[in-house]
């Protein structure tokens, strides 16, 4: 049992470190839900993918260094710890690449994974509808088959789609079976945000930018070649783009622990005894985090898998996230409501308990997958 | 870089586990309460054959045995005379003022200044004055905070187990409670509250992180098990005959004693402010 990192990771690290610090932009860039700062963030995305820092555990042949687990958590520190922008790419590069890499064929990643990489092409998800949210099996966008043209036709209304604003591709779940019942019958399904029928139509968030939209699809054709994984085996492979977006992947310690440093520094320029504990709390969490992903980075290059760890780990992030921007505007006190990068950190936070699964969602999955406590009984509540 | 517990630590906790569950720890820890050493001294010479005193400079080690100790409610000044003091042979206990004033089980010890007992909310934790000053040293003090820290989270996961098991068996309005999700969010809050607790603990025996860290996190949630195994288990977890009562009173003592939450949270602003931690 150690924490040591070898000469290669060190090495690696220390890469990183050199190269961001040479080229992150020394102010922060415009919010990337804006359309000046989304010009912006694609072209720090074309920089990073220039340099292959934009997706480090990629493999060469898709502007990858191939690089380890261990190493793609370094690589995420230095980069949170450099302050470096926000990933416009997120989406695809962390959702959907991995179900690429799953169960995309050569072709599908062949056409989609460089262009995701350099940020050419930046996707959105399209899962939720407005009324399948937490239930999401229970969703009712239909795709109907279209022999002739060879394909589907999608049809019906996505929610809370993030970056569908701007972004040019979308991925989600639609019924192609209608007389199968909620988990079966659904398939994953690539559509560019520009065909024919589908309307896209930006929702304000909490600080007022266009972050998520509604996506209208009617009668939008979407070749075979499009269809992610098998036909009407959509909510396996769903489900192993959220165990990503829950898990490891998407929330690496890395921003909490430069997050937490800086809470440490604003304490230093305005200590308040009153909110000291709160800033402890946070970079204990933040660390408690680091090192909790050192384990889960063992496990897994050990053959384990992520399982139900990753609601564990997606409730308590999210909970710190909000925890510590909270104490942050506590030290700023009655400056806290001005416009600041901790403001803009604190609204994010929020959605951290209500999105990738609400935190409702994931506490049951830890006490039943976990815990093996008994599931609720058929259609209570229902 | 490998953290997680190797197959030597696993195999050390799985054979304290096998040689705790057949000692009926419930009855030596009740024994000692009344008095009655006899049986939890004769567990303290098995435990010696394992070679639990012998484990101050091997903090995972230290670690891996102390949760052991805590998940089976060990009676006896363990993080007194092993990690505080280093005695491999004997048992010793000392007092720390102001942060430990009272010598912990004095009267099963060697020493000769013992004074007046005090009962502690755990009827196990025996406290006594004691006259003769002892001599601080902050590296030992450091060391039994990482053995209590990991006595609360083997507390802590003892508890879990416990509700998590008396929920499936317990029914009302027709349905074991639980698959009420009020249950079910409160035990999945204590699970993720241990499991961010543990990597601090270890992480302090690696001297990554300070004892402070790791003591924090594990009171905080070995105290989250407690409220919430009690709630769950309602009142029949408010009675002392239900063993449960053994753990729950434990933790509430181990919360407090070697720095109590708010000094260690202290100790870690102060190393925060000033740099010291990264």
């Amino acid at each position: 049992m150690d924490l040591d990192l070898s000469e290669s990771e060190r090495a690696f690290r220390d890469e990183a470190r050199a190269w961001l610090a040479a080229n992150v932009p020394a102010e922060p860039l415009p919010s990337m839900d804006t359309e000046e700062g989304w010009r912006l963030h694609q072209e720090w995305e074309a920089m990073l993918a220039e340099a292959r820092w934009a997706v480090v555990s990629w493999p060469e042949e898709y502007h990858g260094r191939g690089a380890s687990l261990v190493e793609w958590v370094l690589f995420e520190e230095e980069y949170y710890r450099a302050g470096a922008p926000g990933r416009v790419s997120q989406n695809g590069i962390f959702l959907l690449s991995p179900i690429l890499f799953g169960y995309g064929t050569q072709e599908q990643q062949d056409r989609f994974l460089p262009s995701m990489a350099t940020g050419e092409q930046i996707w959105a998800q399209c899962w939720s509808e407005p009324e399948a949210g937490s239930d999401l099996a229970s969703l009712k966008s239909t795709a109907t088959r279209d022999d002739e043209r060879g394909g589907w036709v999608l049809n019906g209304q996505k929610t809370w789609s993030s970056r569908a604003t701007y972004a040019h591709w979308g991925f989600g779940l639609f019924r192609s079976d209608p007389e199968a019942q909620r988990h079966a019958g659904l398939t994953y399904f690539l559509f560019p945000l520009d065909a024919d029928g589908v309307t896209v139509r930006p929702i304000a968030q909490l600080d007022g930018e266009a972050g998520f939209a509604e996506v209208f699809l009617d009668d939008v054709f979407v070749p075979d070649a499009d269809v992610l994984g098998g036909v009407g085996d959509g909510w396996r492979v769903a489900m192993s783009t959220a165990g990503n977006e829950r898990g490891l992947s998407l929330r690496s310690p890395g921003r909490f622990c430069a997050a937490a440093d800086r809470l440490v520094a604003l304490y230093r320029e305005r200590p308040d005894a009153r909110a000291a504990d709160g800033v402890v709390d946070a970079w204990l969490r933040a660390h408690a985090y680091r090192l909790y992903t050192w384990g889960t980075v063992t496990r897994l290059a050990d053959g384990g898998e992520m399982g139900a760890a990753g609601s564990v780990n997606k409730v308590f992030w999210s909970e710190l996230d909000i925890a510590l921007h909270e104490t942050a505007l506590d030290l700023l006190g009655p400056e806290s409501e001005l416009e600041s990068t901790w403001l803009d950190g604190y609204t994010f936070s929020l959605s951290g308990p209500i999105y990738a699964g609400t935190n409702e969602v994931q506490r049951n999955i830890v006490a039943e997958r976990i815990l093996g406590l008994p599931r609720e009984p058929k259609g209570a509540g229902r | 870089m490998k953290f997680v517990l190797d197959d030597d630590h696993r195999a050390f906790a799985s054979s304290l586990d096998s040689l705790l569950a057949s000692a009926d720890t419930v009855a030596v820890a009740r024994a000692w309460a009344d008095g009655e050493h006899e049986p939890g001294l004769r567990l303290w010479q098995r435990l010696a054959e394992q070679g639990v005193t012998a484990l101050a400079d091997e903090p995972v080690f230290l670690v891996v045995a102390f949760e052991r100790l805590g998940y089976h409610a060990v009676p006896g000044p363990w993080v007194e005379s092993v990690a505080y003091l280093g005695r491999e042979d004997g048992i010793g206990t000392v007092a720390v003022p102001p942060h430990v004033p009272y010598a912990l089980d004095a009267d099963v010890t060697d020493r000769d200044d013992v004074g007046s007992r005090h009962r502690s909310v755990d009827r196990t934790r025996r406290l006594f004055e004691v006259s003769g000053e002892d001599e601080p040293d902050d590296e030992a003090f450091d060391r039994a905070v990482l053995a209590v820290s990991a006595q609360l989270l083997g507390l802590g996961e003892r508890v879990l187990d416990d509700s998590v098991a008396y929920v499936k068996q317990r029914k009302q309005f027709g349905r074991q409670i639980g698959s009420y999700q009020a249950i079910k969010h409160a035990l999945a809050d204590v699970r993720i509250a241990l499991d961010f607790a543990r990597p601090l603990v270890l992480g302090a025996a690696l001297e990554e992180v300070p004892a402070s860290a790791a003591k924090v996190a594990a009171g905080d949630a070995a105290y989250r098990a407690a409220r919430t195994g009690l709630q769950v288990h309602g009142a029949i977890g408010y009675t002392a005959e239900f063993d449960l009562s053994l753990w729950l009173t434990k933790i509430r003592a181990l919360v407090t004693a070697w720095g109590t939450p708010a000094v260690h949270r202290a100790r870690l602003l102060e190393s925060l402010v000033d740099g010291g931690v990264r």
